[in-house]
């Protein structure tokens, strides 16, 4: 493997539970991964392995071909960005920006010049003076990226970058960080719980649960080919449809008695089964048209669309996308499946 | 791992150095209560339970602690409401001149005490001339006088703990009690009060337990009235030492069953508002005559108030000899103050106490940084009994330690981890250490939860080892937190009275025993110029302290 950074088989274990499982990941250099995954997923614990805040009670940490598992945070070369930024109250911005310049090599000009450059980088310049109370939260997190920048780190880590701006600065913000990152070409790990922030700046993007690795690809992989059901319900939206494939008809799935249709390509099995189904997965059609009947429940407007809430009479409950003026709560539908944005998984038992 | 296990290294062997200091000796005189010169033996133990006055004075201790709060209290609460929801003119000046008693160091304010309502004190020659009295009409001696002095200088406790707590309360509580159709009586008994008990019962734990090892009062105005403290002096100087063992283990067990007791009532009834709200506002006084009324009542009794230290400073400019029957004295001058830096005899105990203040609060910052960067950030597994044994000697009364002190080392026996010390030079000081270790380690501790362990993370991964955070991040941010602790400490020590006067030598005499031997030799100007500086510096402190707390840095 050629990566640049490799994450070899970690596992770290807090009292005995595994909050990092055994979890293998490879960066190629300038790439930047999302991590991304509901609380308690051991995100963060991979993030402070990462850093070396956190030593790996198994698994290696390799940069550039140097093993830094045992490698104190200090000597790791790595660029952290915190999650409240974390920087030095009693220092102006100049000098947290030169904190992580002052290990000798450079001259007082160098560094001076460097400070300048690290600034001016995150759109900055002529800040070097003020306070850093004195900062909104987008310049302070401005400067907290060109804190960990100044010293030319190897990696950059982020933790949960965009969590403490406004809804409304978040996606400016995302967009610059991401151009920024591009730019300056480090390869990156950031940890998210936002799956539009993971999509929006990984490159790819590895998705955890309980420590565990389920599924590292681009968001385009994890949208249209989950792997299991948990990425099918945690990337974007989908309803499940928990039921069983018989055998005398493998192509439908028999969900209290109602038999639903199986995507081409997906046949060949029978036993217990959950299918995924996405909210363009389902058309709506006229009674007794469909699969099966139902009443539509709650809508919620989204502009081009609305996504409504729809019940089978034997009570499956599924989201499905539509034109907003098509239906009205209440109204009675058939429901069909559009043979897209379908994803069907067997289950150990019923 | 070596990282985690050196640091578990350095737990252990601050919390050993901490036990030496703080159980060892305690254990010790335990140990001596019951042994005498041939062995175990409960003889002590029976002598004080036969004895009258040891009761008595444990009776007393108790009975004067209790009503000591109650004095307190009633003072301090209503007070602190008064200051807190209410507005007239002078209230801002007036609620910091009302905090003045603690400026006081223990000694000088009994001092004060003596020269204003003493017999022959400022207010009993007027109460002689109005009168025309041959004498005053009451002593200044006994439970009351002794009671006078803890009320006067513990109501501050109460006041200041209420006033921050009030300054906690949501506004939007009092509303919503209000909306929900409370009036002021029910918001007051059912909002009000269960939100600052916990400053309530903190404030009443602070005054019992410093009534409990209040010395100085019952040493100069005890007169026949016994308490454990001064009881346990007399003892010694008698030189039964073995049933000053005993006096002392009681003692210590009294602290620590009321403080026990009192966390057991405090225990889980602490609230916080859930949301950041702001106090309520002081409301003015409507009526004119009633304003008036009122600000000139809180003039009055700040008067009263800060009559003390006006009457340190007024005796601290008398001239040795000049002041005998006059109601004023007729005479004034600063030579008391220019004696006390030109005299080297003078001199020598304000050297004295200033050192040994200063390598006392050295030494103990530094064991609370230690204690900090292991229980609190790396988290040692004895973190919490570090914890303990930093807080312990507050429990304890300083006359315990003192003779727990004396008794562990008074022998050199370096194998079980005693050295002679006392007569030298190293005695005080350490015994100031083990004093201020609860102040400095409370303060210092408290700034370390404060600290965002993600700031020292960040410094690692810019590339700062372990010293260059400590040097460049944690201890810049934790200035509050030292200048406050170093301070308070320093001023402790330096007015220190009750373990001085045990373990004192003629040549590391601090200020506090060279006031006393002033007012022995009736050199009053003197002892009062020594009891200024010392006030002078606590009011600098406190300045200090509220300055720098103002000015702590936001994370």
């Amino acid at each position: 493997m050629t990566d640049f950074l490799i994450l070899d088989r970690l596992t770290k274990r807090f009292d005995g539970f595994a909050a990092v499982d055994d979890l293998s990941l490879g960066l190629a250099q300038g790439e930047i991964m999302a991590l991304l995954g509901p609380s308690g997923s051991g995100k963060t614990t991979t993030l402070r392995l990462l850093a070396g805040f956190e030593w790996a009670d198994d698994g290696r940490v390799v940069v550039d071909g140097q093993d830094v598992t045992r490698v104190a945070p200090v000597d790791r070369r790595f660029g952290m960005v915190f999650q409240h930024y974390a920087l030095f109250p009693h220092l102006d911005v100049g000098a947290n920006v030169a904190f992580g310049l002052e290990t000798g090599r450079l001259d007082r000009g160098e560094r001076t010049r460097r400070v300048a450059e690290a600034l001016t980088m995150v759109d900055l310049a002529g800040y070097q003076r003020r306070s850093v109370s004195e900062l909104s939260g987008g310049q302070q997190q401005r400067v907290a990226l060109a804190r960990a920048l100044a010293p030319e780190p190897r990696i950059l880590l982020l933790d949960e970058p965009l969590s403490n701006l406004d809804p409304s600065l978040r996606e400016r913000t995302r967009s610059e960080l991401r151009d920024l990152i591009h730019r300056v070409g480090i390869t990156t790990v950031l940890v998210t719980h936002e799956q539009e922030e993971a999509f929006d700046l990984g490159d790819r993007i590895a998705l955890l649960r309980d420590g565990r690795l389920q599924q590292v690809g681009s968001p385009d992989e994890l949208y249209q080919a989950p792997v299991n059901p948990f990425v099918a319900g945690f990337v974007g939206r989908a309803s499940d449809l928990r039921g069983e494939v018989t055998a005398e008809d493998p192509s439908v799935l028999v969900v209290d008695g109602v038999r639903w249709p199986l995507p081409e390509g997906s046949r060949g099995f029978t036993g217990p089964a959950v299918m995924m189904v996405r909210p363009e997965g389902v058309r709506l059609v006229d009674t007794s048209r469909g699969v099966t009947d139902a009443t539509v429940g709650a809508r919620r407007f989204l502009g081009a669309t609305a996504l409504f809430t729809v019940e089978t009479d034997n009570g499956t409950v599924l989201e499905v996308t539509t034109d907003p003026h098509a239906v009205r709560t209440g109204d009675r539908v058939g429901l069909a499946l559009t043979g897209i944005g379908l994803h069907l998984f067997p289950t150990a038992s019923a | 791992m070596s990282r985690p296990r050196r640091a578990e290294a350095f737990g252990w062997l601050l919390a050993v150095v901490l036990a030496w200091l703080v159980v060892y000796p305690i254990f010790l005189v335990l140990v001596e209560s019951v042994r005498g010169p041939s062995g175990w033996t409960l003889e002590h133990v029976s002598r004080f339970l036969e004895r009258g006055n040891t009761w008595e004075a444990l009776w007393g201790s108790l009975w004067i602690s209790l009503v000591s709060v109650v004095l307190a209290g009633t003072l301090g609460v209503p007070l602190a409401f008064l200051f807190s929801w209410v507005d007239f003119p002078g209230r801002r000046v007036l609620s910091g001149l009302v905090a003045l008693p603690a400026v006081l160091p223990p000694l000088v304010g009994v001092i004060a005490f003596m020269f204003l309502y003493g017999e022959s004190g400022f207010v009993a020659h007027l109460v002689r001339a109005v009168f025309r009295l041959d004498r005053a009409p009451w002593r200044l001696e006994g439970a009351g006088a002794i009671l006078l002095v803890h009320g006067y200088s513990m109501y501050v406790y109460f006041y200041l703990f209420i006033r921050a707590a009030l300054a906690r309360l949501d506004s939007s509580m009092l509303e919503a009690a209000a909306s929900l159709g409370a009036g002021r009586t029910r918001t007051l008994f059912r909002v009000v009060l269960p939100m600052v008990r916990p400053a309530l019962t903190g404030a009443a734990l602070l005054t019992f337990m410093t009534s409990l090892a209040s010395f100085s009062a019952p040493y100069i105005f005890g007169g026949g009235f016994r308490v454990m403290t001064t009881q346990i002096v007399t003892t010694r100087l008698n030189g039964d030492n073995g049933l000053a063992m005993v006096q002392t283990v009681s003692l210590a067990l009294v602290a620590l069953v009321a403080l026990w007791s009192f966390r057991g009532n405090v225990g889980g009834t602490s609230y916080t508002a859930q949301a950041k709200g702001v106090a309520p506002k002081p409301r003015p006084i409507r009526g004119r005559r009633a304003r008036v009324a009122m600000a000139t009542a809180a003039w009055a009794a700040a008067i009263v108030l800060l009559l003390p230290h006006a009457t340190v400073i007024l005796v601290s400019l008398v001239p040795f000899g000049t002041w005998t029957t006059e109601a004023i004295p007729p005479a004034y001058t600063v030579q008391n103050y220019v004696a006390l830096v030109t005299e080297p005899e003078r001199l020598r105990p304000l050297v004295n106490s200033v050192t040994m203040a200063a390598m006392a609060t050295a030494l103990a910052v530094g064991l609370s940084v230690l204690a900090g960067v292991l229980a609190v950030r790396r988290k040692v597994r004895l973190g919490p009994a570090i914890e303990a044994l930093l807080s312990l000697p507050w429990a304890v009364p300083g006359t315990v330690f003192a003779i727990a002190l004396a008794t562990a080392f008074s022998i050199s026996s370096p194998a079980t981890g005693r050295f002679l010390l006392v007569g030298t030079l190293w005695i005080l000081p350490l015994a100031y250490l083990v004093r201020n270790l609860p102040i400095t380690g409370r303060a210092i501790l408290a700034g370390f939860r404060q600290l965002d362990p993600a700031l020292e993370d960040a410094a690692a991964t810019l590339g700062a080892g372990r010293w260059r955070t400590l040097r460049r991040v944690t201890l810049p941010l934790l200035r509050p937190a030292l200048a406050a602790g170093a301070t308070l400490a320093f001023v402790t020590a330096l007015g220190d009275f009750v373990t001085s006067i045990i373990l004192y030598t003629y040549d590391t005499r601090p200020i506090s025993m060279e006031i006393l031997a002033s007012l022995r030799d009736s050199d009053v100007g003197v002892a009062a110029a020594y009891g200024v500086f010392l006030m002078v510096l606590s009011a600098g402190v406190f300045v200090i302290g509220s300055e720098s707390g103002t000015k702590g840095v936001g994370a």
